[in-house]
């Protein structure tokens, strides 16, 4: 007892970390999903000839990028406990948008401020209704996710917007050299935006506050509402930025583009190992489940294997990789 | 039933429930090691022990949530093991949790007989059975509560009193409460030693655990002491002066005094004028000098939470005025408040204080990032630098910084909230109910550290409903009920008399 009372006394010097960073990476999410990333990658270059092809693996990537952009801001909205099902609505009437534009023969940089501005606005009204007036985010995207392609339809029927400027393929089609595409530049860009904003700025700081308590987070100083609030416009903002790249590499934009992305963009998000109900997850881990479900589809695709049976297997992967970690930790239980 | 209890018979009874050698481990710790209890009937055994001391888990084992990796249970002498909670309520053993498990948009009586409702012969759930039963338990406690009226409406007391009379309607041979009175007011909580009393006489085996010294004395008959998960002692309560009892709690003496403290306001910090609220508050003015400890004492209910996070900047006061070292200010969020020197440590801990999920680290460091970052960028070397310095000096006991809050103790846990509110520099903490349910070590050190920010030139206002805190703590004591202030009291005015008279509205010479 003597012991315990001189301990107390002085003062007891606490480590920062108990763990060095090689075992903290072994634990994270991200090692589990890069293995099962690279598994994929091997499986297919021996299921398929034409596989290990740069530029076969150049075309795969336009699986994804255009996903994956609305997938970062996604992911930060995830993090912070909401959610926006509205993306590929606002891609879509973004594209309407520029495309109605490109009628009156507008040069390529209003067509894209149009896209963008569309984006945030759609991100905007989202987030008013959200934070001013407290309403659950996912009902409200799901009503202006019927909102916003409803307009597109309106506009365009069945009719299609083409006749883009010749310069405006740049974003879908152009490459920045050999077989990097600027949509993967882009790509890689915005990873890291959004890597730097989420891990290494006081606002991802807040981001993860609101996540794991939104009350806890206010009653800490931090503008919760404003910080959702931009969540939202970034979302909007990134929606614009997919649909101008899409809206470039098809060249064309009819009311139903890009249709039931916004769940592909959720499992992409949750395969990244975010926390569907806010709180946890990292930009690396959507980076690497963006690689596995652009990996996926080019490598079924390879072996013909049609669309429908496709989303079977992401559907199964998003649910095996999901569960994996939870059997492997109920088995070690026993 | 075999246990029909002759009042006023023979005391020494065989137990109806006995525990012995219960162990219980979890990874990488022992939360349990050879403990033993025993639960005698028409008696109540007090169950002490600082948090982590294991009392948490022993409720578990007996209402069979866990399930022990050694020893044995034994009821009415015949071993028994639970598997499952339901096994644990067959058996007659109930328990009224910390934190009550209610559901608030059900009524009272379907709380009350969920998952044990009395079905008619169609098997379809016996309505007016229910209602009849739901009025007569009420009875039987003197609650006086409407079986249909939805929970939501109840004040916290009132669910305690719904709570317990779930309990009763098992017709349960152990009662366990886990500190039962932590949310309630004085008068509530006399009125639950009066129903202690009642299931007492009824034959009833009840386990009590508090971290309220003066409610063990007055109402248990005897006590078992657990210790980092080993039992360290029992006996009748009659046997047990207090120093003894909290020797064996902490294995150490703890100076249960108050610090000891010189008076020596200094400049007004902060003014209150004509501060009003539509429903919680109204004519509240105060002042608070440097230095000074302000505590606010009132029932639960008397609206002190409200009026200091309205001061806080949570709620807007729908009148009044706010001057912070002579400028007025209007604080529109918490953000706003720190920014003018005001901090709050608020009541409800897991959900208001800290961030769980998060290290403690970034919960020490989140109102602070403005210090601790460049440009908007995180520096964490700064921030563990920031949380070091105040953990430390806190005492918090913590494996490293980037462990999670939730992985603390309250008392801990506590110190993290006060760590991160002192981090931002304050002129004005607030703390609400700062001590409330933590154990007696920490409690030690948050009331000494208290002293020790006064001293330092910090005015500190704390919300207590705890008498001996805010009579060894405050300087002066405002009382308020139903959201007026009622009286300010110092000096020899300051008396537990006189506080709860004013608190509970009682007229006549002091």
């Amino acid at each position: 007892m003597t012991d315990a009372t001189l301990v107390n006394e002085q003062r007891r010097h606490i480590p920062d970390r108990l763990e060095g960073p090689a075992a903290r990476l072994a634990k994270r999410w991200e090692v589990l999903l890069l293995a099962v990333a690279v598994a994929i990658f091997v499986a297919n270059s021996f299921a398929s000839p034409y596989f290990l092809n740069a530029w076969n693996l150049s075309d795969a990537t336009f699986n994804f990028t255009e996903k994956a952009m609305i997938a970062f801001a996604m992911a930060l909205l995830i993090i912070a406990g909401e959610i926006d099902l509205s993306v590929a609505s606002i891609l879509a009437l973004a594209s309407t948008a520029m495309g109605a534009a490109a009628q009156l023969d507008v040069g390529v940089p209003v067509l894209v401020l149009i896209g963008l501005g569309t984006g945030l606005m759609c991100g905007a009204f989202n987030g008013l209704l959200v934070t001013g007036f407290g309403l659950p985010s996912i009902v409200v995207t799901i009503g202006t996710m019927s909102l916003f392609r409803g307009i597109s339809y309106i506009v365009l029927g069945d009719q299609a917007y083409g006749g883009y400027p010749s310069g405006f393929s740049w974003f879908g089609r152009g490459y920045a050299f050999w077989v990097i595409s600027i949509e993967l530049v882009l790509f890689a860009a915005l990873a890291l935006i959004y890597y730097v904003v989420l891990h290494r700025t006081n606002f991802g700081r807040a981001v993860y506050a609101i996540g794991n308590n939104p009350t806890g987070a206010l009653f800490s100083g931090i503008r919760v509402a404003r910080v959702k609030f931009v969540l939202f416009l970034l979302t909007g903002l990134m929606s614009g930025v997919a649909a101008v790249c899409l809206t470039s590499r098809l060249g064309s934009t009819r009311p139903s583009i890009a249709t039931g992305w916004e769940l592909e963009v959720v499992t992409m998000v949750v395969l990244g190992g975010v926390n569907i109900l806010g709180g946890s997850g990292s930009i690396p881990g959507v980076v690497i489940a963006a690689f596995v479900m652009g990996l996926v589809t080019f490598g079924l695709g390879l072996l013909n294997v049609p669309g429908i049976v496709m989303s079977i297997f992401v559907g199964l992967l998003l649910i095996g990789v999901i569960a994996l970690p939870r059997l492997w930790g109920m088995w070690r239980r026993r | 039933m075999l246990m029909q209890v002759d009042k006023k018979a023979e005391v020494a009874v065989a137990p109806v429930l006995a525990l012995s050698g219960i162990t219980k481990t979890f990874p990488g710790v022992t939360a349990l090691s050879e403990v033993s209890l025993e639960l005698y009937p028409g008696q109540v055994t007090a169950l002490v022990g600082e948090n982590g001391a294991g009392k948490s888990t022993i409720v578990k084992v007996l209402t069979g949530i866990y399930q022990p990796d050694g020893g044995t249970i034994r009821l009415d002498g015949r071993a028994v093991t639970f598997p499952s909670a339901q096994a644990a309520t067959a058996a007659g053993i109930t328990a009224i949790h910390q934190e009550t498990v209610l559901f608030d948009e059900l009524t009272v009586a379907e709380n009350i007989f969920i998952g044990h409702a009395p079905r008619t012969r169609w098997g379809l759930i016996d309505w007016p059975a229910i209602r009849a039963r739901t009025r007569e338990i009420l009875d039987r406690i003197d609650a006086p509560l409407d079986p249909m009226t939805p929970l939501k409406e109840l004040g916290i007391a009132s669910k305690h009193l719904v709570a317990i009379a779930r309990a009763l309607s098992v017709d349960a041979r152990v009662v366990v409460m886990d500190e039962p009175t932590a949310a309630l007011s004085q008068k509530e909580i006399e009125e639950l030693y009066a129903l202690v009393e009642r299931l007492k006489e009824e034959g009833r085996a009840i386990l009590f655990i508090s971290h309220k010294f003066d409610e063990i004395f007055r109402i248990a008959d005897r006590y078992t002491v657990f210790r980092d998960g080993s039992h360290v002692g029992s006996g009748l309560m009659a046997d047990v002066g207090e120093g003894e009892l909290v020797r064996m709690m902490v294995g150490r003496s703890v100076d249960q005094i108050f610090p000891k403290r010189t008076r020596a306001p200094g400049d007004e910090v902060l003014r209150v004028e004509g501060f009003a609220h539509p429903t919680e508050f109204d004519g509240i003015s105060f002042a608070l000098r440097r230095g000074e400890i302000l505590g606010f004492y009132g029932l639960v209910g008397a609206g002190r939470s409200e009026l200091m996070q309205a001061i806080f900047g949570i709620t807007r006061p729908s009148a009044g005025t706010l001057t912070v070292g002579g400028q007025a200010v209007a604080p529109r969020s918490p953000a706003d408040a720190i920014a003018h020197g005001i901090v709050y440590v608020p009541e409800d801990r897991g959900r208001q204080g800290a961030i769980i999920g998060l290290p403690i680290v970034q919960n020490v460091s989140l109102p602070s990032l403005a210090q601790t970052s460049r440009r908007g960028f995180l520096r964490m070397a700064e921030e563990f630098a920031l949380a070091r310095r105040y953990a430390e000096r806190l005492e918090l006991r913590a494996a490293a910084l980037d462990q999670d809050v939730g992985t603390l103790s309250g008392g801990n846990q506590q110190k993290v909230v006060i760590a991160k509110w002192l981090a931002t520099q304050p002129r004005v903490i607030i703390l609400d109910e700062p001590t409330k349910g933590i154990d007696i070590g920490s409690k030690a050190a948050v009331h000494a550290f208290m002293a020790e920010l006064a001293a330092e030139g910090l005015a500190v206002i704390m919300v207590s409903s705890e008498i001996p805190e805010i009579l060894g703590m405050s300087d002066r004591v405002i009382v308020m009920r139903e959201g007026l202030m009622v009286a300010e009291l110092e000096g020899e005015d300051l008396t537990p008399e006189t506080l709860v008279r004013h608190a509970a509205g009682i007229r006549g010479t002091a």
